[in-house]
């Protein structure tokens, strides 16, 4: 069957570097093939603009197959794009139709400043896990297996809040540009596990100031994050942040 | 921790903000069951109640109207101090932002809580102002005691339009703060167990309907019957 290729019409966000206002610019993707990626689409965009001896448009990249965390652009509104449950670079063009515009924005935040265009500088979320979001070192040998238990939920649960690949659409896309979802979900990788509890009270305190600190917004509970995450990790992660806040709170 | 770092993070103040709403929302249920003596046929019913809670109970009443001032100073204070902070959060906002849908929780309600908090502050006031510090009027009862009057002073203040417009707007739209509010504060306390918190997301709206529904009927079913005489 003959594919019908895609004419789209780019609304982008332009900004050269962190102190340019920026502004949106228009361009146009002609002979779209359905079936590449949205970040392909753009890869043949910027061999025009080379081309035509302008400035590419820059957008942060790196696996490609949904697992580095390090793509995430605003998609027509939406962090990561249409397609819950995934990353801007696993979109593909046949989620748009033809004719459709689309706009691209990069992900708004005070503690996120755009350095260029697409790409935000996301070092805050790095400070919040140098601040406690691992567990100290233990050298020796390999434990025998059962020497902790853990029960099968806790650890099926602290692998799902594991999956966390830190590409801060949750702060995107929340009305009030809060980390709570990755905060919640790298303190609850740990809390749910006997290797983290030693230093859990401590951790939750110290990665919540970090997070303040920075200057991220507080959870409303709007649960816009899960709904975007490519890895749909629960706002229940945010309860257990809460919980382990009490229980730190009173250490 | 120190108390002054909990209650200065965002979880801690959100924490606060939760148990105040939850233990406000408790109070708006007595306040409702109250109020309802007002469709009685019979007005001495509502003002004996009225008697009982100003003057019966000695001064129970002053303390628990204190405590309850200040759970809603904290949960108010604490809540423009929050969505203030939260504003700041995104100085540049987006261009076009689409909801998600799916796991999202976000709606009318979770998006005005500050607008329909506020609008429920100035209602407060001016709700006071009416009622618990509006003309007194005397009169003896059917039993020949001499006490308040305030269901005359209700009844005529609802014989105006305009103020029942005014309590029905507010009052629907403060509905949609306790349609978010009510689940919303169990998650920021850290309750988040999926079966329990499912449940409270639909009491949550479930309670809130009731509760905005039973308020408007009162002032609607006074200015439409004109009251008892
Ligand atoms: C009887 C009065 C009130 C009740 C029953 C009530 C109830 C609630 C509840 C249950 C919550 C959820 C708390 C949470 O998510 O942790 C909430 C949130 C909120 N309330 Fe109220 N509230 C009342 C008055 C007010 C007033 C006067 C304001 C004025 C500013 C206000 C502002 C807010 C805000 C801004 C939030 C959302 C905070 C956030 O999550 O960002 N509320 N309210
Ligand atoms: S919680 Fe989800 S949306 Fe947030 S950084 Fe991690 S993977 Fe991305
Ligand atoms: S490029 Fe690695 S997740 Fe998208």
């Amino acid at each position: 069957m003959e594919k019908k290729m895609l004419n789209i019409k780019l609304k982008v966000w332009r900004q050269e570097n962190k102190d340019d206002k920026g502004a949106f610019k228009d361009y146009e993707a002609k002979g779209v093939n359905p079936d590449m990626s949205f970040l392909e689409m753009l890869d043949e965009l910027n061999e025009e603009l080379i081309l035509k001896d302008e400035i590419p448009i820059e957008f942060d990249n790196d696996c490609r197959e949904g697992i580095c965390g390090m793509c995430g652009m605003v998609i027509n509104g939406t962090a990561h794009g249409p397609k819950s449950g995934s990353t801007t670079c696993e979109i593909r063009m046949r989620h748009f139709k033809d004719g459709d515009t689309i706009v691209m924005e990069p992900w708004r935040a005070k503690p996120f400043p755009v350095l260029k265009d697409l790409v935000v500088d996301k070092y805050a979320f790095d400070r919040i896990m140098a601040a406690g979001g691992y567990t100290s070192v233990r050298t020796g040998g390999v434990p025998e297996a059962r020497t902790s238990l853990v029960p099968r939920d806790d650890a099926e649960e602290a692998m799902d809040m594991a999956a966390c690949i830190g590409c801060g659409a949750c702060v995107a896309s929340c009305p009030n540009a809060s980390a709570s979802l990755f905060v919640g979900a790298k303190v609850s990788q740990f809390a749910l596990l006997p290797q983290g509890r030693p230093e859990a009270a401590k951790r939750v305190e110290a990665m919540v100031a970090q997070m303040d600190e920075e200057g991220f917004g507080a959870c409303s509970n709007h649960a816009e994050c899960e709904a975007v995450c490519p890895k749909e990790i629960s706002i229940k992660g945010i309860a257990r942040m809460r919980r382990e806040y009490w229980a730190a709170s009173i250490k | 921790m120190r108390f002054s770092t909990f209650s200065t993070s965002s979880l801690g103040k959100k924490i606060y903000m939760g148990v105040m709403g939850l233990i406000l929302s408790s109070f708006l249920i007595v306040h409702l069951l109250g109020n309802l003596a007002l469709l009685s046929g019979d007005k001495d019913h509502f003002n004996a109640y009225s008697h009982f809670l100003t003057q019966s109970t000695g001064n129970v009443i002053y303390v628990i109207e204190l405590i309850f001032g200040i759970f809603f100073l904290i949960h108010l204070l604490y809540g423009i101090v929050v969505t203030w902070g939260n504003w700041k959060a995104r100085p540049i906002g987006y261009k076009m932002v689409t909801n998600a849908k799916g796991a999202s929780k976000k709606s009318f309600g979770s998006t005005t809580m500050i607008y329909s908090g506020i609008l429920l502050l100035i209602f407060f006031v001016i709700h006071l102002l009416n009622f618990k510090y509006g003309e007194e009027i005397m009169y003896v009862t059917k039993d020949g005691a001499q006490i308040r009057d305030l269901y005359i002073t209700v009844v005529h203040f609802f014989t105006n339009i305009w103020n029942v417009v005014f309590y029905v707007v507010v009052i629907v739209f403060f509905g949609f703060h306790l349609s978010h509010g009510v689940w919303s504060a169990f998650q920021s306390i850290g309750v988040n167990a999926p079966r329990f918190i499912r449940f409270m997301q639909v009491f949550g709206s479930v309670f809130a309907f009731i509760l905005t529904l039973a308020f408007v009927y009162i002032p609607i079913f006074i200015y439409i019957t004109g009251g008892a005489q």
